[in-house]
């Protein structure tokens, strides 16, 4: 679980975090939701520890982040998995040294102990078959599921996805969100997500936060982000060509 | 002001390379796989360059010796002279700073735009020590790589003489012994060591440090190919300025 508690982000004179609270549980898929420029990249890389506040306080499990020394810290970090919104992955490693690396970086295993962990991982993921593959020879699916593997491959607590299907045809999407949130459920980890990707927002949007101009406007999930009466969410919301034909639709079925 | 900037920056950098080592085990690993990159492949280039160059600077002297008076051998201590001075360890560095200079900073380059450096960042890993650390060990090898040059360049020499014909080669071999200073070797040496230090580093703070997308990659490299080239320039001045003339 995370906690945090009304922090405050500026870069020189723009303060682009204004005060934000919330709490993401364990075990579920949490969504950060908003605008391009509302701030939830900086907000995550707050989360991850890249970026310090210079007001309030996270806490991860109970560990206050700030009060923690370099050594707790570093262990903390080691407990954090992160997919980029571009996969990032190492493009010198085949994909199985992509995901062994946290393995030979962080943990003290022989390379067999290794080897069978990242079989189990990339079995999870369903890439059994590209391991000797270089990155450069995946398609972008493939990519992001390497990034997801290389993510979880060292039983993370945390886990944080930026726009973790940016790019991808919506089918592939909703494989990597359904991929994300069985991971989740699985291992009980703490999920938080960014995207702007409504369909996402149905498919796994367990508890979604929606970000305007680095507040928290509206915090909820799937079950009412379509009965709020805040117009900055439905704006949102019926932003997409998509719901707004099936907004029509169900309007002129109404009549 | 933004000169400043990067200076501080640099050396900020510098530090950095040193703090929180990787684990031996990985870094070994990147340690040799930058021999090969950067020592390794650049052999063959250098050792053409060298071969010729050496051969251009014998003719030449060869050239301009007109007077009878002056002994054939001076063509051997002429190229010896050239070539261990400066040819090998500056005009080779130069060369360098464009081959692997350039490959530096789009590699890191790279990286840095594809969140690379980001994702080794969040696992907590020193993406400076990881990234410069084992260019930095496997540069401590480019000596090796001047040597060559030299020698090379000296046999160059001693061919063109051969085949062209100014000089017999047993003149030219009293040549490269005559009047022979084992400071020059120092000296050169201590330049090698100096210029290596200036290959590892600027191209990697013009790479980790960059912004942007493929094209300014392309941008970059150049941006360090410029100032790698204009700081072994001035190393070259300041170091013969301080250890040959007193
Ligand atoms: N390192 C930084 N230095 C200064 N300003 C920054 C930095 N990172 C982000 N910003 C600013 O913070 C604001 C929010 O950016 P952020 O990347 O968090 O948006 P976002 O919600 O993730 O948008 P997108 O959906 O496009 O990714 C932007 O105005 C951006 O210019
Ligand atoms: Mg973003």
């Amino acid at each position: 679980m995370i906690e945090v508690n009304d922090i405050h982000k500026s870069f020189g004179d723009s303060e682009i975090l204004k005060g934000i609270s919330t709490v993401f549980e364990k075990g579920k898929t949490n969504l950060i939701i908003g605008q391009s420029g509302s701030g939830k990249t900086v907000f995550l890389k707050t989360l991850l520890g890249l970026f310090i506040p210079e007001q309030g306080s996270i806490s991860y499990d109970g560990k206050i982040y700030s009060k923690l020394s370099p050594d707790q810290k570093s262990e903390l970090r080691a407990e954090m998995g992160m997919v980029f919104q571009g996969s990032a992955l190492f493009d010198s490693m085949t994909i199985a040294e992509n995901v062994k690396f946290p393995l030979r970086m962080f943990t003290k295993q022989n390379k067999s102990e290794m080897n069978d962990r990242v079989n189990i991982v990339l079995k999870r993921v369903n890439l059994d078959d590209a391991h000797n593959k270089l990155p450069s020879e995946a398609s972008g699916g493939m990519q992001k599921r390497v990034a997801i593997a290389r993510a979880i491959v060292n039983q993370p607590k945390y886990l944080f996805c930026d726009e973790p299907n940016s790019g991808l045809d919506p089918r592939t999407a909703t494989v990597i969100d359904n991929l994300i949130q069985e991971i989740t459920q699985e291992y009980d980890i703490t999920t938080v997500i960014n995207t702007h990707d409504m369909n996402s927002v149905m498919e796994i949007g367990e508890k979604i936060v929606f970000l305007k101009d680095g507040i928290k406007e509206w915090e909820g999930s799937n079950k009412n982000i379509f009965k709020t009466d805040n117009e900055a969410v439905t704006n949102f919301v019926y932003s997409s060509d998509l719901f707004q034909r099936v907004q029509k639709m169900y309007l002129e079925e109404d009549q | 002001m933004s000169y400043l900037h990067n200076i501080g920056q640099y050396f900020l950098m510098i530090k950095q390379i040193f703090r929180k080592p990787t684990k031996w085990s990985v870094m070994r690993h990147l340690i040799l796989k930058d021999i090969d990159d950067l020592i390794i492949n650049s052999i063959g280039i250098v050792s053409f360059i060298a071969f010729f160059v050496g051969g251009v600077v014998t003719i030449q002297t060869a050239l301009n010796m007109t007077n009878p008076l002056i002994p054939k051998s001076l063509v051997g201590f002429a190229t010896r002279q050239s070539v261990i001075l400066e040819f090998a360890p500056t005009f080779i560095s130069i060369i360098m700073a464009g081959k692997v200079g350039s490959f530096i900073t789009s590699s890191i380059g790279t990286m840095r735009v594809t969140e690379q450096i980001d994702a080794l960042e969040v696992m907590g890993i020193n993406a400076i020590n990881y990234l410069v650390f084992p260019k930095f060990i496997a540069l401590m090898l480019y000596p090796f790589l001047i040597s060559i040059a030299m020698f090379l360049g000296i046999i160059g020499g001693m061919a063109a003489c051969f085949y062209g014909g100014f000089s017999s080669v047993d003149d030219y071999i009293a040549g490269i012994q005559m009047d022979f200073i084992p400071f020059h070797m120092v000296y050169a040496f201590i330049k090698t060591f100096v210029f290596a230090f200036l290959l590892a580093t600027i191209p990697s703070y013009y790479g980790y440090y960059m912004k942007g997308g493929a094209l300014e990659v392309g941008k970059a490299s150049t941006t360090s190919f410029v100032w790698t080239s204009v700081m072994i320039i001035l190393f070259n001045y300041i170091l013969t300025q301080m250890l040959l003339s007193s």
